[in-house]
């Protein structure tokens, strides 16, 4: 047991503060150089000319070519317009899925008795490690045996396991959420007369809309950027979502391809950058919610 | 000198997993719950059979045939142990994808770490700015998984790229790093390692919890900063460390994106990027084997599951949970 003793804060230590915390600054600011480098670089070469993407490896363009977003745009027949559309739905449709089903489990798990709780809840912890490559194959299978990979809609096949919770990590952290809303107010609400559905209406829904946030955002950055499923599920170009469309860029191996790929390539960042943005707090505190109490 | 903490009746114990009342037994279940309980879990049940337990069973069975995805299901041939002997035995591109991941991970994931936890000791001061900083260095994880940035990075280690004329500026000769078989791997650990800032947030987060007392206690008895470091930070930090290792270490195995995009799919320049995972998608999907990609995809799985065993059984040893809660 340690004894608070009556030592007085750390600042007055024999130490030179001053020298100590510029040191400390000096190396953060080398830090966020090294952090930065790569995104600026990328930006600045999205506006080089061709020429200059050669010749020029500076972070900033000499000559401002902003023809490399243009061209890009229109590279392949369908046009990136496309891509980004496809993009979008397919992101803002899996935070639906993920919002509306993940937040029904947490419920039964945080707040409902039933048979084999415990049980199941080790076994939706026990799908948080497992690697979603695992799957692959035999999801592909069975997709294809019900005729929905390359369907009239392609996208079921992203989809509709979102539906099904299957992101274990949003229903592990809404678990994590609702435990701390105060049991005291489901009990007020059945002395009302509320059943269990009432009660996830009135109490829990309302209470819960911090977690779905933090679900619905990272959901959509992480489906945004997702590669391997929409690799192995979309197969025709008009289909194909912006990360699939920007390999097609890596197979020109011609040199003129590389400013627009580039400019491609920070438009399709640009999501990420205006949540990051808006949301970075919570990003940030959401991570940390992520099983560590505190 | 050992310190010993005291338990923090405040604080609940980390990693303490369970729904509230498991505890106890689920105990009396109030008439017509149980029914509501599966009704709010029947979409996560459905898809748990569905999406997650049927497709393991399938490619179970499917690992003991020669299934491809051409042959009608009446002509499936069931081969036995066959793929699994083919992959131990007669497929050097196989074990070479298991040195690959394996050398990616043993070293990407404890430098990876190292940085998170040095970032996070800087910034673990209250003063104006942490925010920012906190901030910025997570950017990198956020983006770090999509194609756009592996497309950059891969142009950043080309030969006219900008990490050859930041090498230029200290006159040192410069070589085309992503097609160098030798290479090529490096720049993609560097991609990881660039992406500290998830793990350093759980970091962040975990040295708040240490309790200042504990650092005045070891100055009055004259410990140095190091040696607040290893006696008390370290300690106190060891089931962040462990959180941290384990999630790292699963994610790093899975790498697949940034070394597709490096090799156009192939695994090049001389397979010296051949992911496991990348290998499983040629496999599969290129080459049609599902069958011995199904044989391959469970390896995988057990080999994640094993290491994740040895984790926490030889946690035991090094994390201390102050709580009195050594599990």
């Amino acid at each position: 047991m340690v004894a608070s003793t009556v030592a007085p804060p750390v600042a007055t230590r024999p130490q030179r503060p001053r020298s100590r915390s510029w040191l400390r600054l000096i190396v953060l600011l080398a830090i966020v150089a090294v952090v930065l480098y790569p995104l600026i670089w990328m930006i600045g070469t999205s506006f080089k000319s061709q020429q200059e993407i050669v010749n020029n490896i500076g972070l900033l363009p000499e000559t401002f070519t902003p023809g490399n977003y243009t061209n890009g745009w229109t590279n392949f027949d369908v046009g990136f317009g496309r891509f980004f559309f496809n993009s979008a739905m397919v992101s803002l449709l899996t935070v639906v899925g993920n919002g509306v089903s993940c937040l029904l489990a947490a419920y039964a798990f945080a707040r409902l008795k039933f048979r084999l709780r415990g049980m199941w809840f080790a076994v939706m912890i026990g799908t948080l490690l497992l690697p979603g490559h695992v799957l692959i194959v035999p999801q592909y299978i069975l997709f294809r045996s019900l005729g929905l990979v390359g369907g009239d809609w392609p996208y079921l096949p992203l989809l509709i396991p979102q539906f099904l919770a299957t992101e274990a990590f949003f229903v592990f952290l809404m678990v994590q959420f609702m435990r701390s809303i105060p049991r005291e107010l489901d009990e007020a609400a059945r002395i009302d007369g509320a059943n269990a559905f009432g009660i996830f209406r009135h109490v829990i829904l309302p209470l819960s809309r911090p977690a779905l946030v933090t679900t619905a955002i990272f959901s959509f950055i992480w489906t945004w950027n997702d590669f391997f499923r929409q690799l192995v599920f979309l197969s025709s170009l008009s289909d194909y979502t912006v990360p699939v469309a920007l390999t097609l860029f890596i197979d020109s191996t011609s040199q003129s391809a590389v400013g627009p790929m580039f400019a491609m390539s920070v438009l399709s960042l640009l999501p990420v950058f205006v949540f990051f943005v808006a949301f970075q707090r919570m990003l940030v505190e959401g991570i940390n919610t992520s099983g560590l109490k505190g | 000198m050992a310190l010993t903490t005291a338990p923090d009746p405040t604080r609940r114990g980390t990693g303490s997993v369970r729904p509230d009342a498991t505890r106890r037994g689920t105990g009396r279940i109030r008439h017509g719950e149980g029914l509501a309980g599966y009704v709010f879990l029947s979409p996560w049940l459905i898809g748990l059979m569905a999406i997650t337990a049927m497709p393991m069973l399938l490619s179970l069975y499917l690992s003991f045939t020669n299934y491809d995805i051409l042959t009608p299901w009446s002509e499936v041939e069931w081969v036995g142990l066959a793929n699994y002997e083919r992959m131990f035995t007669s497929d050097p591109s196989w074990w070479h994808s298991v040195r690959v991941t394996l050398s990616f991970a043993l070293i990407a994931v404890p430098l990876k770490l190292a940085a998170a936890l040095g970032v996070a000791l800087l910034l673990n001061r209250a003063w104006r700015g942490v925010g920012l900083f906190r901030g910025l260095f997570y950017l990198p994880s956020l983006l770090g998984g999509s194609v756009a940035l592996a497309i950059v990075w891969v142009n950043m280690f080309n030969r006219e790229g900008a990490f050859n004329s930041f090498l230029a500026l200290f006159g040192i000769e410069g070589k085309p790093w992503v097609n160098d078989p030798d290479w090529a791997l490096e720049t993609l650990m560097v991609l990881a390692i660039w992406q500290f800032g998830a793990p350093m947030v759980i970091f962040l987060a975990g040295l708040k919890q240490v309790p200042t007392e504990l650092y005045e206690a070891a100055s009055v008895d004259g410990a140095g900063a190091f040696r607040k470091f290893v006696n008390v930070t370290l300690p106190m930090l060891s089931p962040v460390i462990f959180f941290n290792l384990v999630l790292e270490t699963i994610n790093g195995f899975q790498g697949f994106t940034a070394a597709f995009v490096l090799s156009n799919g192939t695994g090049g320049p001389v397979d010296s990027t051949l992911m496991y995972t990348l290998n499983l998608y040629i496999t599969g999907f290129t080459d049609l084997e599902m069958g011995y990609a199904s044989a391959m995809a469970w390896v995988f799985l057990i080999a994640i599951a094993l290491i994740t065993v040895v984790f926490f059984s030889t946690g035991r040893f090094w994390v201390h949970y102050s709580d009195g809660e050594d599990r």
